[in-house]
Formats: structure tokens, sequence, C-alpha cells
């Protein structure tokens, strides 16, 4: 039972003076994805069928390492941004938000350092 | 989390059939929510049996014929009765629209009636729209300039006011508001889509010249950004508005404004 008035309410504790960031982020992975996301695609594609020896020898080349590291990125940061927002959108116990939101940024950057560790133990590895 | 079933309380039951007298011609049904705070009930839905050959076209006739000549206990909100004021806004065949200005002939079948989604309901078709008044009251919809006022009045272009078309409309019936499944669950932190758009009447008026300010206010995780362009508010606005291009622009300015 609260007898604030609901102007007191709606104000609260005043803006974050944050979020376009957030925002920004959100779009700009997804703008990288985009012909990220086409060119993996289509490289899986012309591999098909290829042995073990070439599709390793596909990735240590720089440039394709360098591109497979940037989808990396892009995927589990936008992941993650959108992850947030869901978690933001439905979960509304502070300790139980919380909890979600560290599981989101953990999971995010775990197996994003996988991918970008595997990306170049192939590069360097030879 | 958030609550996706009603409350137990709030589960709406089948109610009372009020048929329409012998000899009426046109029948349609027409099952309107029903709850009363004094008796301790669970809201139901009464059925009454309405001849639209003898009420007026729109559905608000047809609620008032049933109040006036069925059930005098049926509550709404009405006063314009020509879409101006927005009293009549209520959920008319699953979509948020006035009843003064939908036509019954373009619903097929039963005509379902329910109060605004996703608000206290006060009785019957009043839903309890304090919160949104007060977020309206909180973006401080006024003229805002510390440049002494003219003579006359503050001079405006052509064009500059041309950017005002398409907000100065709005009514503030709040049907896109309650139209907003991320107002339903964060409405107590995220300002919604009616609010937004008057923010945005009065970042873009030429006159106004607190534009950063309100950008300020409003540039928040939830006040703002939890619109996630789900676009109910701009499909259900009875005024054919588009509060989601107007959260859109805002979004844009503050982008604009970083650099």
């Amino acid at each position: 039972m609260s007898m604030r008035s609901p102007l007191g309410r709606v104000r609260g504790l005043g803006s974050a003076r944050e979020g376009v960031g957030h925002w920004w982020a959100a779009r700009m992975t997804a703008l990288a994805l985009i012909p990220l996301a086409l060119w993996f695609v289509a490289s899986v594609v012309t591999l098909t069928g290829a042995d073990y020896a070439t599709v390793r020898a596909w990735i240590a080349s720089p440039v394709v390492a360098g591109l497979l590291v940037l989808l990396v990125l892009m995927t589990f940061t936008h992941a993650a941004l959108g992850l947030q927002e869901i978690v933001e959108d439905y979960i509304h116990h502070e300790g139980a938000k919380l909890a979600a939101l560290l599981a989101v940024k953990a999971f995010a950057l775990l197996l994003g350092l996988t991918g970008v560790l595997a990306v170049l133990t192939i590069l360097f590895g030879g | 989390m958030v609550e996706f079933a009603l409350p137990k309380n709030s589960k709406v039951r089948k109610g009372k059939t009020h048929p329409a007298p012998d000899g009426a011609g046109n029948l349609r049904n027409f099952k309107v929510y029903r709850w009363n705070p004094d008796d301790g009930e669970n809201p139901r839905l009464d059925t009454y049996q309405v001849d639209v050959d003898a009420c007026g076209p729109m559905v608000l006739d047809a609620l008032i014929k049933i109040k006036n000549e069925v059930d005098s206990t049926l509550t709404f909100r009405r006063s314009c009765r020509e879409g101006v004021c927005g009293s009549c806004a209520m959920n008319i065949d699953g979509t948020n629209t006035l009843a003064c200005t939908r036509f019954i002939s373009e619903i097929a079948g039963d005509v379902k009636i329910y109060p605004l989604p996703h608000e206290p309901v006060v009785k019957d078709l009043v839903p309890d729209l304090n919160r949104a008044y007060a977020q309206y009251a909180a973006i401080e919809p006024w003229l805002k300039a510390e440049t002494p006022a003219p003579e006359r009045e503050r001079p405006q272009s052509a064009e500059e006011r041309a950017r005002l078309d398409g907000l100065w409309e709005c009514i503030l019936c709040f049907c896109c508001t309650t139209s907003c499944p991320s107002y339903w669950w964060n409405g107590d932190r995220y300002l919604g889509p009616a609010v937004l758009l008057q923010a945005y009447r009065w970042i873009v008026d030429s006159r106004d010249e607190a534009a950063g300010e309100r950008l300020d206010a409003l540039e928040d995780p939830f006040r703002l950004y939890r619109c996630h362009t789900i676009m109910n508010c701009t499909k259900t606005c009875p005024k054919n508005l588009n509060p989601a291009k107007a959260i859109a622009e805002i979004k844009k300015l503050m982008v604009r404004r970083r650099g």
C-alpha cells in the first residue's frame, strides 16, 4: 500500500540518462551481421564436402580468421544486448533479474571467447 | 515475473442474458464485461440482445440504448460522441477503439466489449487511467521558452507548423498505450506510446526551447527504450495516427545529438 501520488510514482528516481548507447549498439551489430552472416553462409556452402584439412587451411588465412572473429564478436554482443532486453521486459524481481543478467553476460562472454580462441588457435597453431 | 494469466478474482465468468422484447427485428448480441467493486463477485460477461434497426449505427449508440432501456447499472464513459474527446475508448471486437466512431455493422458476429486492457478497472467499462494521466503530466506538455513572449503570438513558419501534423490530433484516449505489451509488463516505468507521441509533439515544436531538456528526461532504458516497435499502437489508433513513428523519431534525435 502506497499513498504516493501518481505523479511521484511516475517520476520515480528520474531518468537514467542512458539507453541510447545500448540501442545504437544493437542496431550497429545487426548491421554488421548482415554481410558477415551472408559471407559465412556462402562460405560454408562453398566448403560443402571439403575435408578437415581444407577447412582448417581456409580458416588459417588471416582475412578469413579476421572475419570469423568479427562474426563471433558481433553475434554474441548482439545476442547479449537482445537477451538483456528480454530479461528486463519480463523479470521484475530485482534479485532474479540481476542473476539472469549476469548469467546472460557470462554465457555470451564464455561462448564468444571460446569462438575467438578456437579461430586464433587454428590461425596460429597451423 | 510478468503475470500472463488473470488472477483468480479477475477471471471473467458467464453472466446474465437480457433478451430483446418480443417482436424486435434485427437482433445483435452485445457481450459486455461487467464488474462491480461493491459486490465482491468476479467479473462477468453479460449478453444484451439489441434491435439494431431501432438503434444508432455506432457501438456507443447501442451501449446508450442498453443503459437507457435495459440495464441502467451498465457503467461507461462517454462525452462528445464524435471521436474528439477520447472518453469512450474501450476494447471492441478485440481492438482498442472509440465506441462512438466504431460502426456496429463493421463487426462480424457477437459484439464483444471489454474495458481497455491491463489497467485497473473502476467499474464495468471504466478503467483507472490515473497513472497514464500522471505520465502525461510528467513530460510537461506545455510550451517552454525563455525568450520573452513577443507583442503578439510566437511566429512559426508553415513548414514548422506542418511538423506538428499527425501529432496534434492525438486526443489522449490511451487506446495505443493500453494495446502495448511493453506497457502491460512495464507500465510503471515505460511511458507508453500516447505519452511519447505527446512528448515528441513538444520536442519538434519550433516555438519550444526545451528540446534538449525533454530528451534528457526521456533518455532511459525504461521510459523510452521499452518500445520494441511492436506497432500495436499504430494499428489500433482510432485517429489513424502513428505513435510508433513518433517514438522512432525520438530515438533518432537521441542518436543525432551525440555527434
